[in-house]
C-alpha cells in the first residue's frame, strides 16, 4: 500500500528536481533586502545634503547615488551566489545546470529589458518613473523565474509588481517605496523562506 | 519517464545526473524504453562531441498518465 504512495511521491520528487531548481537560499533574499535598506539610507543622506536643489545628472551627488545602486546590486548578486552555492553542496546538487540556467535565462531576459529602459528613461529625463519602473520590472522577472525554482517566490514578485503600481500611483515617494519593495519585502520573503526551506536539508 | 513528462526534452548527462545510475544503466533502461515507443531518442553533434537527447513519445505520455491513475487507483481503493 505505501508503495504506491510512495511512487507517486518519488515521482512527483523527480518532476520537480528536473524542472525546478531548489537550492536557492532564502538567506541571500535577507540579505539583499538589508543591503537594499542600507542602500535607500545612504541616497536619503544624500537627498538630505542636497536639500532644497535638485540633483542634477551631471553632478557627483547623483554619481554617488549610480555607484550606490550598483553597490548594493552586485553585493546581492554576489551574496546569492555564495549563499546558494553552500546549499546546494549540502544538497549534493550542482549549482550550474540545465535548470538553473533556464531559471537564470528566464529571470534576466525581463530584469535585462527594465534595466536597459529604466535606462533609456532617464537620458529622456523621465526620473520619476524610474523607481516604479524598476519596481515593476524586478517583480515581473521573479514572476517569470518562479517557475523554474521554488514556486513561492511568486508571491515575493506579485508584491513588488503592487508596489511599484503603487509607486506609480503616488509620485513623489520613489525612494520609500524602492526602500519597501527591496529592502523590506526581501526581508519578508526571505526569511519566511529561510525557515520554510533551508533548514530542513 | 517522470523527468521527461516535464521538460521538453533531457540530455544524457543530465539523466544521469538526477537519477544516479552509471552509463551502463542508463542506457540500457532507454534502449528498453525506446523499444516500446515511450521514448524517442536523438543523438548528435554539438560542435565535436556528440550528444543524445530524450523526449517522451505520445504512447509514452498516455502510458506514463495510465500508469499515474491505476496508482491513485489503488491507493483510493485502501
Amino acid at each position: 500500500m505505501e508503495n504506491y504512495l510512495k511512487d507517486i511521491q518519488d515521482i512527483k520528487k523527480m518532476m520537480d528536481r528536473s524542472s525546478q531548481f531548489l537550492s536557492l537560499s532564502g538567506m541571500a533574499g535577507i540579505m539583499a533586502g538589508i543591503y537594499a535598506l542600507i542602500g535607500a539610507y545612504a541616497v536619503h543622506r544624500i537627498y538630505d545634503f542636497n536639500y532644497g536643489s535638485y540633483i542634477t545628472l551631471e553632478s557627483t551627488s547623483f554619481k554617488l547615488m549610480i555607484l550606490i545602486a550598483a553597490a548594493v546590486f552586485v553585493l546581492s548578486v554576489v551574496t546569492a551566489y555564495i549563499l546558494t552555492l553552500r546549499k546546494a553542496k549540502k544538497q549534493q546538487e550542482t549549482i550550474w545546470n540545465a535548470t538553473s540556467k533556464r531559471l537564470v535565462i528566464n529571470f534576466l531576459i525581463p530584469l535585462v529589458t527594465g534595466g536597459i529602459f529604466a535606462v533609456l528613461l532617464l537620458r529622456n529625463h523621465y526620473y520619476g518613473l524610474i523607481a516604479p519602473i524598476t519596481l515593476l520590472f524586478y517583480g515581473l522577472s521573479i514572476i517569470n523565474a518562479s517557475k523554474y525554482t521554488v514556486r513561492d517566490v511568486r508571491y515575493l514578485g506579485l508584491t513588488i509588481i503592487a508596489i511599484g503600481l503603487v509607486a506609480t500611483a503616488f509620485m513623489g515617494y520613489e525612494l520609500e517605496f524602492w526602500a519597501l519593495g527591496f529592502g523590506v519585502c526581501h526581508i519578508i520573503y526571505g526569511t519566511v523562506m529561510h525557515f520554510k526551506y533551508d533548514r530542513n536539508q | 519517464m517522470s523527468i521527461l513528462m516535464v521538460n521538453e526534452y533531457a540530455d544524457f548527462n543530465t539523466l544521469k545526473e538526477l537519477l544516479g545510475v552509471t552509463d551502463g544503466n542508463l542506457a540500457s533502461h532507454a534502449k528498453a524504453l525506446e523499444a516500446e515507443h515511450y521514448i524517442m531518442i536523438e543523438k548528435q553533434f554539438i560542435g565535436k562531441k556528440p550528444n543524445t537527447r530524450y523526449m517522451v513519445t505520445k504512447e509514452g505520455r498516455k502510458a506514463f498518465k495510465d500508469h499515474i491513475d491505476a496508482l491513485e487507483k489503488l491507493i483510493q481503493k485502501s
